[in-house]
Formats: structure tokens, sequence, C-alpha cells
């Protein structure tokens, strides 16, 4: 079975988000991570390489940088490793960027397709089910658990108060949820081994099928009009009171001047 | 991209959700933005109603604002899936041209958005929670030509850090997966009807038709955090699954219901459609109380439209105080049960007199 697993270099916004002195986001001054849901889509991959044998391959598109992800990657048991990164794909919305990789994927043998559900910066979700749109293949989005028999594969679809046991054929993409699993971590053997890897660098040439014009920012069909820091509601008050008695009286006061009791 | 007429584009379309036959609230939150949107183009906002045996759903769409409705109905359209879902509201689009496509960023719209915008070779703005009709570029600028009447669409990033406005402008239908819980509804008109128009573009199953086994719901009675007027809402900081009972009991006499924060959920003590935040569920009640729950800005974003904040917190720089209009700085063991029995008595006052 082959596996490509999908995965982006992403700004831990967890880790607090640093600015420019302009409001943009510094990203230079934030961490760089393999994104999380990516990285649990990896680890079902690596898991299903455990179980039944497969070869796994993680596919990203970036800048050269992104290679660190890549090298994670490897280290966490990944066998193959394929940047995609050119000056003509920058900018990319969701539409250019499922276009730069179908076209990636269509010089890759694939079974399985794992991406992450959504990626924390953009957080949109929709790369995935746009690859598997471009590439006519099944998708099945918010995985909460994937098992394979022979071909056929069978996931635990997610939905807000209930979960499908959905069943499909090979090949399809599987968009994966943090949820699934728990990743593992870097061996010292595999981060040794990584260190000597090979990651496959590809350019827009590499690119099977796929229209100059859906690429990058000018390929782009949405467009960004304004960007800025989120305005927030600003601090009400803030008190320090005596005692729990104290804070009390003080909230039932407030809800007496509001009406609310 | 697929070179289009758009000046054929015309009309709003909202993608009016059901599960079980029964619609779900963010259809009639798209609804009433819709049709304010397509005041201003002095156009029709069409509700896009997809099913099996669904014509019966028609009439309440109407009563919140549908002018039109798409009835798409087919057994294959029974339960969601992918394929056969994206196959009806591409074909809708493609058959009927609108210039906006509405639909809820849920768990059925955010993998149902992305495939028919793919399909129909369109850009597609994700968990949008403002829409508005305006130019782009929004200031005049030399050498590029300012388009009228376009959606601009406003959504938060980086998880919540930044906001961006985005237009479609260059392409048709202009769509947007919106965020449940931020639009509002309109105030149904009981009788109203909408003009109905059926359309069945096909149904052949193919490789893209996946097999549903099995449907498992999850057992819940409790009341969906969404539709509260007042949330207790409890973070790590309230310390143990078992000290919710404060909480509930808080609730209780505020006849709210009680909800958390997704440290909560991830420790196992909540589950997951309590959650409140960027990637649980965007909640604004009347009243929104923060009981050990720190604020990290992934929760802000999802409680900050709340019309009143009370946190409760023992840490002073707790970031939950900047959005607090009431912060009190404290032990919630000792607050908490004080206030709800305070409340209790006020309330028994009250109805003595």
């Amino acid at each position: 079975m082959k596996i490509v697993v999908c995965i982006k270099q992403v700004p831990d916004t967890k880790g607090g988000v640093k600015f420019n002195p302009d409001g943009t986001l510094d990203r230079g001054a934030m961490l760089a991570i393999m994104n999380p849901d990516d990285k649990a889509g990896l680890e079902a991959a690596l898991r299903l390489k455990d179980q039944y044998g497969a070869e796994v391959t993680v596919l990203t598109m970036g800048l050269p940088k992104a290679k660190d992800v890549l090298l994670e990657a490897l280290a966490m048991g990944a066998d193959n490793a394929v940047l995609v990164t050119d000056r003509v794909l920058g900018g990319a919305d969701t539409w250019a960027t499922s276009t730069t990789i179908a076209g990636a994927l269509r010089n890759m043998e694939y079974d399985l397709i794992i991406t992450g559900r959504q990626a924390i910066d953009g957080d949109t979700a929709q790369v995935g089910p746009q690859i598997a749109e471009h590439l006519q293949i099944p998708v099945i989005s918010y995985a909460q658990d994937i098992k394979v028999d022979g071909d056929t594969v069978t996931v635990q679809r997610q939905y807000d108060d209930r979960y499908h046991v959905v069943e499909t054929k090979m090949p399809c993409l599987i968009t994966a949820l943090s949820e699934l699993n728990a990743p593992r971590y870097m061996t010292p053997g595999g981060i040794f081994d990584a260190c000597k890897a090979e990651v496959t660098t590809w350019g827009r040439a590499d690119l099977k099928d796929v229209d100059d014009g859906n690429l990058g920012l000018a390929g782009s069909p949405t467009k960004i009009a304004k960007a800025s820091d989120k305005v927030r509601k600003g601090a009400g008050e803030k008190i320090v009171p005596d005692s729990p008695e104290d804070a009390v009286s003080y909230i039932v006061g407030k809800f007496k001047e509001k009406h609310i009791i | 991209m697929v070179t289009k007429n758009i000046e054929e584009y015309k009309g709003v379309f909202v993608f009016a959700q059901q599960v079980d036959n029964e619609i779900s609230g963010i259809a009639y939150e798209l609804l009433g933005k819709g049709k304010e949107l397509a005041e201003k183009l002095s156009t029709e906002v069409t509700a896009v109603l997809i099913g099996y045996q669904v014509k019966a759903l028609a009439d309440k769409l109407a009563e919140y604002g549908a002018d039109k409705v798409i009835l798409i109905d087919d057994p294959e359209l029974e339960v969601y899936r992918t394929e056969p879902y994206a196959h009806a509201l591409a074909s809708a689009i493609n058959q009927y041209k609108p210039e906006i496509v509405l639909v809820g960023a849920t768990a059925i719209g955010r993998d149902l958005g992305p495939t028919v915008s793919a399909r129909v070779a369109t850009g597609l703005t994700a968990d949008c929670t403002v829409l508005e009709i305006g130019d782009f570029p929004l200031e005049p600028r030399p050498g590029i030509e300012q388009k009228h009447n376009q959606l601009l669409m406003t959504r938060p990033a980086f998880g919540g850090n930044t906001i961006a406005t985005i237009a479609c402008p260059d392409n048709r239908p202009q769509m947007a997966t919106v965020r449940p819980g931020v639009m509002q509804k309109l105030q149904p008109v009981a009788g109203a009807k909408a003009v109905v128009e059926e359309y069945n573009p096909g149904f052949t199953p193919n490789n893209r038709y996946v097999t549903i086994k099995e449907v498992v719901k999850a057992v819940s009675d409790t009341v969906d955090i969404m539709d509260a007027k007042v949330l207790v809402s409890g973070g790590r900081g309230v310390g143990s699954p078992d000290n919710f009972k404060i909480l509930e009991e808080l609730a209780e006499v505020m006849g709210g219901t009680v909800s958390c924060s997704r440290a909560v959920v991830d420790s196992g003590w909540k589950p997951k459609d309590l959650q409140v935040g960027q990637t649980g569920k965007t909640v604004r009640p009347q009243i929104y109380f923060a009981i050990g729950i720190s604020g990290a800005i992934q929760h802000v974003a999802g409680m900050e439209e709340s019309d009143l904040i009370v946190a409760i917190n023992k840490d002073e720089s707790a970031p939950i105080f900047d959005v607090a209009d009431y912060g009190i700085v404290g032990d919630l063991n000792k607050i908490v049960p004080q206030l709800t029995a305070a409340l209790k008595s006020e309330k028994a006052a009250k109805n003595n007199n």
C-alpha cells in the first residue's frame, strides 16, 4: 500500500503570536511547526504502515525552509519526502494550493492520501476536499478512526452530534482530526537517518496537468482586500474583592443595575 | 480559472442544511444574511434544499426569508454524503448561476463547500463572520478597475489573532462558508410562501459515492449551547469533573446551561458538543460566565460577542479579563456557590413580592 501524507509548516499560534511594528504577523519570530492535524494524519499513516506494511511519503508545498517538517516526518518514520517549492507558487489561496498539490500527486503513486483537516494558520479545512475533487477520488473528511482491509477503507467520519461509519475503495483521500491519535515522537535513530535522507525537491515543471493560470497569487480567485489585527472589545471592570461575599454582592449589584434580576 | 461571463450570475443562494429532515439553525441564519445581501443587490434569496422527502420543509424556509426554494429530492440524498450532495449543489449552481453562494461552516458545509467550489471552479472563503456588499479594491487604485457590488467576506485567521477581508472579484459565484451562531435569523413570518422549483440533475452512483455502514448518534439530552440565553462556562480552573456541579447549580438558578473550554474537553471532563471556541462552537448568549477559564485567544474567538461577560478567575493576569464586562479575581470554589445562593434568595424574594 502506498500512502501520501500532505503536511504543512505553520507558525505555532498557540505559543503566542508576534507582530511587526506595521501590524503584520512576524512569522520569523514565531516557532514553525508541523500542523497538528497533519501530524495526526502522519501518525495514522505510520500506524497503518506498522500494522499492514505501507510505503509512506510526505508531501509539502512551501518555502525552502518547509523542508524542516519533512525531515521531522522522516525522523518519525516516513519513507520518502517531497518538497514542492517555486517562486511562481507563492501567495496561493486554497484553490491554487489544491491545484498545485494535485499536480504533484499526479506524478506520484498512491492508494491513500491523508491530509490534516485544517491548518492552524488559515483554519479553512478546504485544501483536502479540493485535492480530492481535482483528482476525482472520494473524500472522507473529519476522520476520527481509520481502518484498512484489502482495498477497502473504513472511517469514522465525525459530525457535530454523531459519527458515520463510512466505507470506500481506494484510492481515496481522508482528512484527519487531531483527536485521531497521539503522534509518536521522533526516535534518535530516526533523526540520525533523517539527517542523511534525501528530500526530493520539485518545482512548477514537476506538476502534471496543471494550467499556469491556476497557480500562485495570480491564479487565486480569492483576493485579500484588507488584513489587520483583530480589534477586540475593550476590558470592562475588574475587581479584586476582599472576600467572596464582596464578590457576590458586586455581581448581584451589577445584575440588578442591568435588570437581569 | 475557467473563463465565465460573470454578468450572467444573479441572485443569492443559501444551502439550506437539513439533518434527519430537520432544518439546521444555520440555514435560517444564512437566510437572514442572504436576504439582506439580496436587498442591497436588488435581487432574491433562494434556498437550495437538498435531501430525500424534504419538500415539506420548504414552507419553513419561506417563513425565514427565502423568496424561492430549489428542491433537490432524491433517495440518494437521504443521509449526507459528499458526492451526491456536491453533485446536487454544483449542478444547481451551473444551472441557475447565482452570484453569491452561502454555506454553513458546519461539519457538513466545510466538506461540501470546498468540493463544490473546486467543481464549479471558483473561490471559497472559509468561516466568515461578516459579509457585506462593497467595492474591491476598497479604495480606488490607479491602474486597477474598482469593481462595485462585490461580496466582501471577513474572517478571522491565525487562531483569531488577525482578521482578513476577502473578495472574489473576477469569478462567480462568490462563495463563503459562514460560522454558525454569528448571523441573525429574521423574525419568522407565519404563512409566508416561496416559489418552490423542483430540480433533479440525476444521481448515478460512481466510485465517489461512499457507503454509510452505520450512523452513531451521540447520546445527549442537553440543550445546544448555541441556543442558550445564559451559559455558565468552565475551564481547567474548575479543577475536576465533579466540581462542575457548582457550575450546574449556578446555571440552574440562572435558567442557563453549562459549557466549557477546550482544555476541559481534552481532559475528558465534558463532551465536545459543549466546547466553546475556535475549534468548538461560537456562542452569543445574553450572559456568559467564564469560570476558571484563562481566556486563550481561541476560546475568546467563540464567545466575545456575548452581550455580557462575567469572568471569575484567581489569576489576575488571565487574558479573559481583557474581554470581561465584569471581572472578579478570586477563588471560584468560594464565590460560585455563594453567588448561586444569593441569586436564589433574590429570586425567591422577587416571587414573594
